[in-house]
């Protein structure tokens, strides 16, 4: 009896997942085993989900009574410490493998047609909210102004110190825009005022807000959460 | 000279690379519960995986080519050998009257049968395991494979379905290693094969 109690224990404890000591990502600048692991994986699933994205395939969109009403403020800080970014004199700076690099104004972006949808919004942590949209679509705008396509990456620099990017094939997709309003009104500091991206096929960290720079690149540009271990492609 | 096994290697393979995918994937998918509970609780991160959300996503998309690839292989084998004739036909009869044996600990314990509750207990989790896979892909993939999250009434569904397949496995988990405790002598026998009579 006694034996059979201690292997009760036994299996119990084999039961109990002990954790993996170090396998955390806890120093991206000195990655351990596991890390390099993980980092090898990560690289594997960021070709496969670029294999399995169809540019035809379009995101669910909803009802306007399905909206959620108010929105989810989330950001690497607090509501109370969101930059304002003046309206009035901002400018969309352009770089890279862009013909035409000249800034664009607020106005300059409302001018060309604009794009609506009802989209879901799935957070990384889990969570989803349901939006409205409308802006610029990025492939219009990307081809307006002489982008070369053929880039791998697109690079968004924004007002709070956030980075991030993109692959071309999903800047390309036609629910990707260049988001100006949320509901019919102009964007909101919280929620990425003057410009943010909306791209319904990725992750919500993947939708930089307040963005004040646009660039078209070879080179791998990373991001915010994904120089710390998040994985890149994290498309949806 | 033909030597039967109990437990013939491909089983035994693709059963010890399941635990290790499915120990990363439970405890990594505890981690990932944690950012955003769907219920009042959360996990204890020392016995989580990936002590934050990022390092908890790399490893449960790390593993689940492990638990697919093992998976599917385990069901090519089961399907190709014959393997699954012994987890069929289950009689409601026979399962009541072996699991009352079984709480009574008057089971008796042949090599290489199932009895009818085990033949329930592995269909059961085999049904939790597929369960958990498309669900989880769902979750994954909600735009590029929106057809298997309508299947399971969305993306907000779909995460309590994940959970609830989850939820499924560890009671099963649970159950074996009691039974194994209890009868330490099936233990060997997935190690090194063992003889039948």
């Amino acid at each position: 009896m006694i034996k059979r109690r201690s292997l009760l224990l036994r299996a119990m404890a084999l039961g109990a997942a002990t954790p993996l000591g170090g396998c955390d990502y806890e120093d991206p600048a000195h990655p351990d085993l596991a890390d390099k692991f993980l980092h090898a994986m990560a690289a594997w699933n960021d070709r496969v989900q670029a294999a399995l994205f169809d540019p035809h395939t379009l995101a669910p969109t909803f009802r306007p009574d399905q909206i959620t009403n108010p929105p989810r403020f989330n950001a690497f800080y607090g509501i109370d410490q969101v930059p304002v970014v003046d309206e009035t004199t901002y400018k969309l700076e352009l770089g890279g493998q862009i013909q035409n690099k000249s800034s664009w104004s607020l106005q300059q972006l409302r001018a060309l047609p604009q794009e609506s949808q009802i989209t879901r919004f799935v957070c990384v942590e889990g969570w989803r909210v349901i939006g409205q949209w409308s802006g610029v679509r990025l492939s219009d705008f990307l081809r307006r102004v002489g982008a070369d396509t053929t880039c791998k990456y697109l690079s968004f620099k924004c007002a709070d110190g956030y980075y991030s990017s993109i692959d071309m094939a999903s800047a390309l997709h036609p629910q990707t825009i260049l988001a100006l309003d949320f509901l019919g009104q102009p964007l909101t500091p919280p929620f990425g005022a003057p410009v943010r991206l909306r791209i319904p096929t990725k992750l919500g960290f993947k939708n930089p807000k307040s963005i004040m720079q646009l660039a078209v690149t070879n080179i791998y540009p990373g991001g915010y959460w994904e120089d710390q271990g998040y994985n890149w492609f994290s498309g949806s | 000279m033909s030597r039967r096994v109990i437990h013939p290697w491909p089983l035994r393979l693709t059963h010890w690379l399941n635990v290790i995918a499915m120990v990363v994937m439970i405890g990594s998918g505890w981690q990932i519960y944690n950012a955003s509970p769907l219920f009042g609780f959360t996990f204890p991160t020392t016995i989580t995986i990936g002590q934050w959300l990022g390092a908890a996503i790399a490893w449960h998309l790390a593993a689940m080519w492990l638990l697919v690839f093992n998976g599917l292989v385990y069901l090519i084998w089961g399907f190709a050998s014959g393997h699954y004739k012994k987890l069929f036909p289950i009689r409601p009869r026979e399962v009541w009257s072996d699991f009352t044996g079984a709480l009574r600990l008057h089971l008796k314990h042949e090599k290489g049968v199932y009895n009818a509750v085990q033949k329930l207990l592995y269909v059961g989790v085999l049904l939790a395991g597929i369960l958990a896979v498309l669900s989880g892909l769902s979750i994954w993939k909600p735009v590029q494979l929106w057809f298997l999250c309508d299947l399971f009434g969305g993306y907000f569904t779909a995460r309590y379905v994940h959970f609830f397949a989850m939820m499924g496995i560890c009671l099963f988990i649970l159950v074996h290693l009691l039974l194994v405790a209890l009868v330490p002598k099936v233990l060997p026998p997935m190690i090194t094969g063992g003889r039948l009579p």
